[in-house]
């Protein structure tokens, strides 16, 4: 398999490395040169640029409220009260219920996509899952708010609520819109994010693998679970820590199901916030400089959350096989 | 077990399905010629459409693409052609942090830097919002594209005495063609469904208006301000909307992943 394009700078033609520094490129490959080195500092002053211009404009903020903001849960922009805690833990939360459900979900689809389908059914479910991740999120959280939140009103959390209603996390009134509204929409646009990249990572584990565990006597479920899963096992987690961090920074069809109420609460079926969905709302509203500063300040958090979920999330995933594909 | 697989892959599909079908059968009604030619008219009174949105979506995302494009294909060739040292490993890696990045802290980044000084919200800034949205898929996709590329036509040229900018442009780039307009497409159609950057630097507008200067309204804006309101006809609206975003960005997608699979063969 051929590497790349990688050209060999040890060979000189006119225009390679050297003969640039040397001045003998002809002009047309200097300009080239320039133009493309350009490209490739504007893409990193870019992302240089977001952080610090994020971080500059909620300088007052930090300055002012520092990190006693997180550590208080009462969210009263008109009393000077900024208490992040409360969005904080409702994105901890929504994320949290979103893994739980996409992650064996995801799973389960990437395992049937890489060994489990037969040929002909690949390509097309294939496709179908990828087309589940080009979905809109506003068409998502239009769909969630129209049609997830009453069938959850109606059917699913009153079951919950009876079947398991002794748990503190299933009690309280059922409004339909709250946090397990919010993790279950997520789980849905999250699950071809976490299948996309485990189907990847399976395809990856080596055919010998498979072929030894079968050839000594495993079966076919046995197989996957034995030989396919352990060897996958640092990559289906980077899969699911980007999942999460899709899930961390979602805004728009989180915003339309979460319920808009900036407190901590132990039921699932309460409706919350979460730090996206908070800058969704109120950004346009917010008066004075603090109120504002502030809400770019959790913006500037959700930068730092997702570069550091990132990070994680290609580390664990580039372990297994070689090329693998992390793209939007 | 394999059931289990099988069932999990079939509510994959099956959601996919049902949202998509709840999304044309409720938005199918709201579909009429007045609702692509005509401006939002007041609640209750019939005939209004989403015009302005889709002209302003339309050139939002034009000049969007317009940015980053261009740069994106450039900095995907220098990356692939010429990308060795700190600065391509320096820029990988942030582009592949930029795919991570939340849309609504990007429309944060470009309120700081646009609106908070002009005082004004802008179309704009908004293209900004989203040419930074499409940058790093635009310069991976490109990237790889040029990566398949054997570099023996580049040096077939290179031996015909053909300068190397002249060899890139003239043989490399137009072998990777398809691969790279794959990824502008993927690109514009991840962008054309975005709403949360747009909340706050588009911020939406019931008239036509200047797309660049001015507050302008765009389609997934629309989308969810009219989701979120009391009115039955606004939902309605709503509703129609989503059929035609649904509709464009799977038509990109398919496109791009469909048209363009076979020279593009990296699965």
């Amino acid at each position: 398999m051929q590497h790349g394009g990688v050209e060999a700078v040890n060979v000189s033609y006119p225009g390679s490395a050297r003969a640039l520094q040397r001045g003998q490129a002809p002009p047309g490959d200097r300009i080239f040169r320039i133009v493309l080195l350009g490209a490739a500092w504007l893409v990193l002053l870019v992302v240089v640029a977001l952080f610090a211009e994020l971080v500059f404009a909620s300088w007052p903020a930090i300055s002012s409220i520092g990190f006693h903001a997180l550590a208080s849960a009462t969210w009263d922009p008109n009393s000077g009260k900024f208490g992040v805690l409360a969005f904080v833990y409702g994105t901890l939360l929504t994320s949290a219920i979103a893994l739980l459900i996409a992650g064996p979900v995801g799973v389960a689809v990437a395992l049937f996509l890489s060994d489990l389908a037969p040929r002909w059914m690949t390509n097309p479910v294939g496709m179908l899952v990828e087309l589940l991740a080009a979905v809109p999120s506003v068409v998502y959280g239009l769909w969630g708010l129209f049609v997830l939140a009453p069938i959850m009103r109606t059917v699913v959390e009153p079951t919950l609520s009876k079947s398991l209603g002794f748990l503190p996390l299933f009690q309280g009134y059922f409004y339909g819109v709250g946090y397990l509204t919010a993790g279950v929409l997520l789980a849905v646009m999250v699950v071809p994010t976490v299948a996309a990249i485990s189907r990847d990572v399976f395809n990856a584990v080596p055919i010998e693998q498979r072929e030894a565990m079968l050839a000594l006597g495993a079966t076919k479920w046995e197989m996957l679970v034995k030989a396919v899963l352990p060897y996958a096992r640092s990559g289906v987690i980077g899969a699911l820590v980007l999942a999460l961090g899709r899930a961390l920074g979602e805004a728009m069809a989180v915003v339309m199901v979460i319920g808009n109420k900036p407190a901590i609460s132990a039921s699932l079926f309460a409706p919350g916030y979460t730090m996206a969905s908070v800058l969704a709302n109120e950004f346009t509203e917010a008066t004075g400089q603090q109120y504002l500063s502030i809400l770019i300040e959790i913006g500037a958090l959700l930068f730092v959350v997702s570069f550091i979920v990132n990070v994680g999330a290609r580390l664990l995933v580039g372990r297994v096989g070689s090329e693998r594909r992390l793209g939007a | 077990m394999i059931v289990v697989s099988a069932l999990s892959a079939g509510i994959a599909a099956a959601v996919l399905v049902i949202v998509v079908l709840y999304v044309i059968g409720k938005g199918a009604p709201a579909l009429s010629v007045s609702f692509f030619t005509q401006v939002p008219r007041p609640v209750g009174i019939p005939g209004g459409g989403v015009a302005n949105a889709l002209l302003g979506s339309l050139v939002v995302i034009a000049i969007a693409s317009a940015l980053a494009i261009p740069v994106g294909v450039l900095a995907g060739i220098y990356l692939a052609l010429f990308g060795r040292g700190r600065l391509a490993g320096a820029v990988r890696f942030l582009s592949d942090v930029l795919t991570g990045v939340p849309s609504i802290a990007i429309g944060v980044f470009a309120y700081a830097l646009i609106v908070l000084p002009t005082r004004h919200f802008s179309g704009g800034s908004a293209s900004l919002a989203l040419a930074i949205i499409m940058l790093p898929i635009v310069v991976r996709t490109t990237e790889e594209a040029v990566r398949l590329v054997p570099h023996v036509i580049r040096e077939g040229a290179l031996a015909l005495g053909m300068p190397v900018w002249r060899a890139v442009l003239a043989v490399t780039v137009p072998v990777a063609r398809p691969g790279i307009i794959t990824g502008a497409l993927l690109a514009i159609a991840r962008v054309a469904g975005e709403s949360a950057p747009l909340l706050f630097t588009a911020f939406g507008s019931q008239l036509f208006s200047n797309p660049v200067t001015s507050p302008t309204a765009a389609l997934p804006l629309l989308i969810f301000q009219y989701a979120i309101s009391p009115y039955k006809d606004w939902q309605q609206a709503a509703w129609g909307s989503a059929l035609v975003l649904i509709v464009v960005v799977f038509a990109l997608n398919v496109a791009a992943r469909v048209a363009f699979r076979s020279r593009f063969a990296s699965r």
